[in-house]
């Protein structure tokens, strides 16, 4: 069997025994909205834990972390750690847990529902769901150009860039469609568990051959002792704190991050989770970056456009091994791309279309246009993946800093009852004007006296501008409140717990 | 009564901002000491994840719900 037959070979595989898992969960699904979206609110703990994890992860841990701890040193682990270990599972608990409690009273799919019920507002309801699908948008895009270029590097061109992206929109079509979120949550268990083991025997085969963690670090202190050292230009504390910030409060209004919270089958659940967090963020990324870390120690080369692991790993383990590891990379993006999907057409149809074109939509019929929409959303970002804008880390970054403005609000609205629809949209409203702005406008310099001052840069002093928006997004909604009184269809009780 | 109430949420605030703080160790910037092939820095921060480990199942078996209105779901 040739070199590529066999590759193809592993990774087809995988796809199809995804599918046969789907295929399964769809058998013992009912159809109905909250079972299509939400299985109907009974995963468990293994399966929700790593069904969330393997939705926070895209291409980015097998090929951009890697790719940046080779060449700047393997500081991500700390971004990391702070940012899914920590931060993350505070608000878990905080965003997370309060909406599953909230949920479980009121029956809600989604936080634009959520949202909208509170404050009744249906223009709330809309605006949110409008934001997040923007967002969303690029978000998947980057999932299907990470596999077209993976297929297209595997192949050495031999399936072309937009052939890959194009297999990949078709399975995921067809995967979300047949099997809604039990599907979807069964594969992202698989995937978790496959990602973690694979890189697990990486780790282990290429020390072998380089004489354990001490012989690789002793050949990284000789070509890059920098790397060694905590901190550098690129990893400064503001990049640190920045990043570690913003991604993580980004994440828990990512749609299919967010619809997690609704779908824990207990309270144990959700605990379960929260403990093991930290530790399976350690397990994950420890391993990976430090593989791309060491890889610059031990001479590798990696050509232009081309990603360091595949390169490490066909220079130290069995061509088949390799073909795996992309296997997994690829089963990253497929888990990150059918949920967000699967969570986009649940915004899509329960909270613009319903609310805004047809009322009257019955629940058969809803789980029948939830497939129809992610048909149409995942064409278009198809079509416009085949474009490639911008480099996989920047434009993931930006949708992060986009969904991190609206979290401090909602948070805001979960814990204070004086909240008001008027202080929500304000606030809303405004921190994803100054972020957008940040992120479109060019960068213009004004000279004030004798200092330059950049205006409608990315960052200010090495601070990412979403943080301000974040603050603003808060200091607006708590101000306009309380300056505001409620609408008289707003009810602060839907948030209050135990009253009745 | 109110007052342990309130020093014992403030207890969990401080708990958890440090949990998050010295996620990092700052102390160590720009040490590149290494042991057992690994940086130091990257052995406090395995270590610390530990201890937020061991901080989230405190907390989740002991105040988990207790801000949040309910008793027991």
């Amino acid at each position: 069997m040739s070199e590529l037959t066999l590759q193809l070979t592993i990774i087809v595989g995988y796809l199809l025994v995804a599918l046969l898992v789907g295929l399964v969960a769809y058998r013992v699904s009912t159809n109905v909205a909250e079972d299509y979206y939400l299985a109907n609110r009974s995963i468990g703990t293994l399966v929700l834990l790593f069904t969330t994890f393997a939705t926070l992860l895209s291409a980015f841990t097998f090929f951009g972390g890697p790719n940046i701890a080779y060449a700047q040193g393997p500081e991500w682990i700390l971004v990391m750690g702070v940012m899914d270990g920590v931060l993350f599972a505070i608000l878990w608990y905080l965003i997370g847990y309060k909406q599953w409690l909230v949920g479980q009273k009121q029956g809600y799919v989604t936080l634009s529902e959520m949202l909208g019920d509170r404050f009744g507002s249906r223009r709330l309801r809309g605006l949110v769901a409008a934001i997040s699908l923007f967002w969303l948008f690029p978000y998947i895009m980057l999932q299907q150009m990470g596999a077209g270029e993976a297929l297209a590097g595997l192949s050495g061109g031999a399936i072309p860039y937009w052939a890959g992206a194009a297999l990949i929109t078709v399975f995921m079509i067809l995967y979300v469609v047949l099997a809604g979120m039990r599907g979807v949550a069964w594969t992202d268990t698989i995937q978790g568990l496959f990602m973690l083991s694979v890189v697990w025997i990486a780790v282990a085969w290429v020390l072998a051959a380089v004489g354990g963690p001490s012989g690789a670090t002793a050949a990284l202190g000789e070509s890059n002792p920098e790397f060694l050292a905590l901190g550098s230009d690129y990893y400064t504390p503001q990049y640190i704190i920045s990043t570690a910030v913003v991604i993580g409060f980004g994440v828990t209004m990512f749609p299919q991050i967010n619809q997690r919270f609704f779908v824990a089958g207990s309270s144990r659940v959700l605990k379960r989770s929260f403990v093991l967090w930290p530790v399976l963020v350690l397990l994950l990324f420890v391993p990976t970056f430090l593989l791309g870390t060491w890889a610059a120690g031990l001479g590798i080369e990696v050509p232009d456009g081309a990603n360091v692991l595949p390169v490490l790993l066909s220079e130290y383990t069995p061509m088949w091994f390799a073909a795996l590891v992309i296997a997994g990379a690829m089963a990253a993006m497929m888990s990150s791309s059918d949920s967000m999907l699967l969570s986009g057409s649940s915004y899509f149809i329960r909270d613009l279309y319903r609310p805004f074109v047809d009322p009257t939509l019955g629940e058969q019929r809803e789980a029948w246009l939830a497939r129809a929409g992610v048909a149409m959303f995942a064409t278009a970002t198809f079509i416009a993946s085949l474009s490639r804008p911008g480099t996989l880390i920047e434009v993931g970054n930006t949708a992060f800093g986009g969904f991190a403005q609206l979290t401090l609000p909602v948070l805001v609205a979960l814990y204070w009852q004086s909240t008001t629809r008027d202080g929500m949209i304000a606030g809303i409203v405004g921190s994803q004007l100054l972020y957008l702005s940040h992120v479109f406008v060019p960068t213009v310099t004004v000279e004030i006296g004798a200092t330059a001052l950049p205006l409608f840069a990315r960052t200010y002093g090495g601070w990412d501008v979403a943080l301000a928006g974040m603050a603003l997004g808060a200091l607006v909604t708590v101000s306009v409140s309380l300056v505001t009184s409620p609408a008289a269809d707003e009810n602060a009780s839907r948030f209050v717990l135990g009253a009745d | 009564m109110l007052m342990t109430t309130r020093l014992r949420t403030l207890g969990w605030v401080l708990t958890f901002s440090v949990l998050t703080v010295l996620s990092v160790p700052w102390f160590w910037w720009g040490d590149s000491r290494t042991a057992g092939g690994i940086p130091l820095w990257l052995w406090w921060h395995i270590a610390w994840m530990g201890v937020a480990t061991a901080v989230f199942y405190l907390f989740s078996r002991t105040d988990w719900d207790r801000y949040m209105g309910v008793e027991d779901v």
